[in-house]
């Protein structure tokens, strides 16, 4: 593989998707600043003083480190899903398919732009929470490590999804019937040991929970999971979900006839 | 040395279609080479799979001594595509589309840009550059998508009627650009229907029908293979009826110019001879359909005698 060109290659396309995501700043920044405003009023300010504390912060801090990440999620997910599906779907995708950059540098290619709009859109919901409550970082490392890897973790199922994709509508089944349902219930407003047994042993089976706990362990230093493990299961996701990437770009599954 | 080389290419849809049954061409490098044939016969698949967009069935492709199975990148770095449909980010500008194509083939920005300026101006773009590609006429996009493949100089540039929609002005304009392009060493590969074009540009053809080679040699030995062609003659004045010229058909035709039919045997000069002792005189003089055209029409015809080129009789 010729590196140099790669480099370059992945260079470009970064370039393009910040290109894309400040071009479309009404799209892609202002939604999630408004929707995770309107969650930290109603379900931190107004809600949260009744609810109380939970484990040992008052509600909003503890809802905060999910919200981030709930934000960093579905903006990284969505990122790459529209961006690499409209490539598809208009055909400019073949720029890329004819040039001699691998399928790997592609792939990281767009990774790495729904990796920066996350942690962009992240960045600003951690603006907006410290606007309503204190937040303080107690293992810094953990927290950026956590975000990122959490990040290119959607990225990668987003871009899977776009490889699928045949119509648009199918770039907007995973968030709704899928990557909501799977956030909500993974441990961004609740501790799941508020949950019967039986519910917690079916949470464990949601990934976002190990995020969303490691996450927050980062910040608050508390987790329904433990953090080694909640690494552990984060980094298969990277490994697996980028090697069905890679499978699906060499055998040109949805992108080459 | 070969810029192209296929072997056997065989190409299968999912849906059974049999595309392409086994089709065997190579083009010289520094050719202008033209592959010809009817709507659906296999020239876009074929190009899709030199350029990595499709994925063969059977059969060997080499890119200057590269082999698309082998050595992929090294086979893509040779080619610039400029595909049939019209495939540039909407939302993109002019100068942003063909700066990232340069960086996807390696190259730095710098000197992205400095080609940018270079292949934009030759193509009268420079000026549009910061506007949405989406905002150019159909010509500008054309000639867009051809600088976009030019932006890293490729040695062979593959162009799947780059002409289509375009009009007559521009059409010739990029016309005289792909010759000095060719001129310069770039091998270009053509497929269009104006056959036309082809006949001006090329130097070679090959005819593709129903994913079969059918014809393939130097342009002007296949066009000597037309055993027949068909003028037009513009007469000074009006005739009632068609003249008998001894041995040429003639037609008259209902705007009063005179059709003649002549075997290459024979030459023009006995049809004048013919026409001046009636006291005819001819003002002008032209094929009645492009010379290719009629030799296209009978071998890809298939009894479409309706057609003008229908009495071309290829051999």
């Amino acid at each position: 593989m010729n590196l140099r060109l790669n480099w370059i290659g992945f260079a470009t396309l970064l370039r393009k998707e910040w290109i894309r995501v400040i071009r479309i700043w009404v799209q892609t920044i202002v939604p999630p600043a408004i929707t995770m405003t309107l969650y930290f009023i109603i379900f931190g300010n107004l809600i949260g003083r009744r609810i109380g504390s939970m484990d040992g912060f008052n509600y909003m801090q503890y809802i905060a480190p999910g919200l981030i990440m709930m934000a960093v999620i579905t903006n990284s997910y969505a990122n790459v899903v529209s961006s690499f599906f409209g490539a598809k779907f208009a055909r400019h995708i073949e720029e890329m398919l004819i040039a001699p950059m691998s399928n790997v540098t592609i792939i990281l290619g767009h990774v790495a732009g729904g990796v920066v709009r996350g942690l962009l859109v992240g960045g600003l919901v951690t603006g907006i929470a410290l606007a309503f409550t204190r937040l303080h970082v107690e293992h810094p490392l953990v927290t950026f490590s956590v975000v990122l890897l959490s990040s290119v973790v959607f990225s990668l199922a987003g871009f899977i999804n776009a490889v699928f994709a045949k119509k648009f509508d199918d770039i907007s089944i995973v968030p709704t019937f899928v990557l909501t349902p799977l956030t909500y219930l993974g441990g961004v407003f609740y501790s799941i040991s508020l949950l019967p047994e039986f519910w917690q042993k079916v949470s464990l089976a949601n990934p976002i929970l190990y995020m969303v706990n490691a996450f927050r362990y980062g910040i608050l230093g508390k987790s329904d999971i433990d953090i080694e493990y909640a690494y552990l299961i984060i980094v298969l996701f990277v490994a697996g979900l980028f090697s069905v990437s890679l499978s699906l770009m060499n055998r040109g599954v949805g992108i080459r006839t | 040395m070969l810029a192209l080389s296929i072997k056997n290419l065989t190409k299968t849809y999912p849906n059974g279609v049999e595309a392409l049954k086994g089709i065997d061409f190579e083009v010289e490098s520094g050719d202008f080479y033209a592959l010809l044939g009817p709507n659906g016969a296999g020239k876009t698949t074929a190009i899709g799979i030199i350029c990595s967009l499709v994925n063969k069935t059977a059969g060997a492709v080499e890119i200057f001594g590269h082999s698309i199975d082998r050595e992929l990148a090294a086979a893509k770095a040779c080619i610039g595509l400029v595909p049939q449909e019209l495939n540039l980010n909407a939302f993109d500008t002019v100068l942003n589309i063909v700066v990232n194509q340069a960086g996807y083939y390696g190259i730095e920005r710098r000197e992205a840009l400095r080609r940018a300026e270079k292949y934009l101006g030759e193509l009268r773009l420079w000026d549009r550059r910061q506007e949405p590609s989406r905002s150019l006429s159909g010509g500008m996009k054309r000639r867009l998508m051809i600088a976009r493949a030019l932006i890293h100089e490729p040695k062979l540039l593959i162009l799947d009627e780059p002409t289509a929609g375009v009009d007559i002005e521009i059409r010739r304009s990029m016309w005289d650009f792909l010759k000095r392009t060719n001129e310069a060493g770039t091998t270009i590969i053509l497929t269009t229907h104006y056959l036309e074009e082809a006949e001006s540009l090329c130097r070679h053809v090959a005819i593709i029908d129903k994913g079969r080679i059918i014809e393939n040699a130097s342009m002007s030995s296949v066009l000597r293979k037309l055993k027949r062609e068909v003028f037009v003659l513009s007469l000074r004045n009006p005739v009632a009826e068609a003249p008998d010229l001894d041995g040429f058909d003639t037609l008259l035709r209902d705007d009063g110019d005179l059709e003649v039919a002549i075997d290459s045997t024979r030459d023009l000069n006995e049809v004048f001879e013919r026409l001046s002792r009636k006291a005819i005189a001819v003002t002008s003089l032209r094929n009645k359909t492009n010379r290719l055209e009629e030799l296209f029409i009978g071998l890809v015809g298939h009894g479409r005698s309706d057609s003008a080129a229908g009495s071309g009789g290829a051999k």
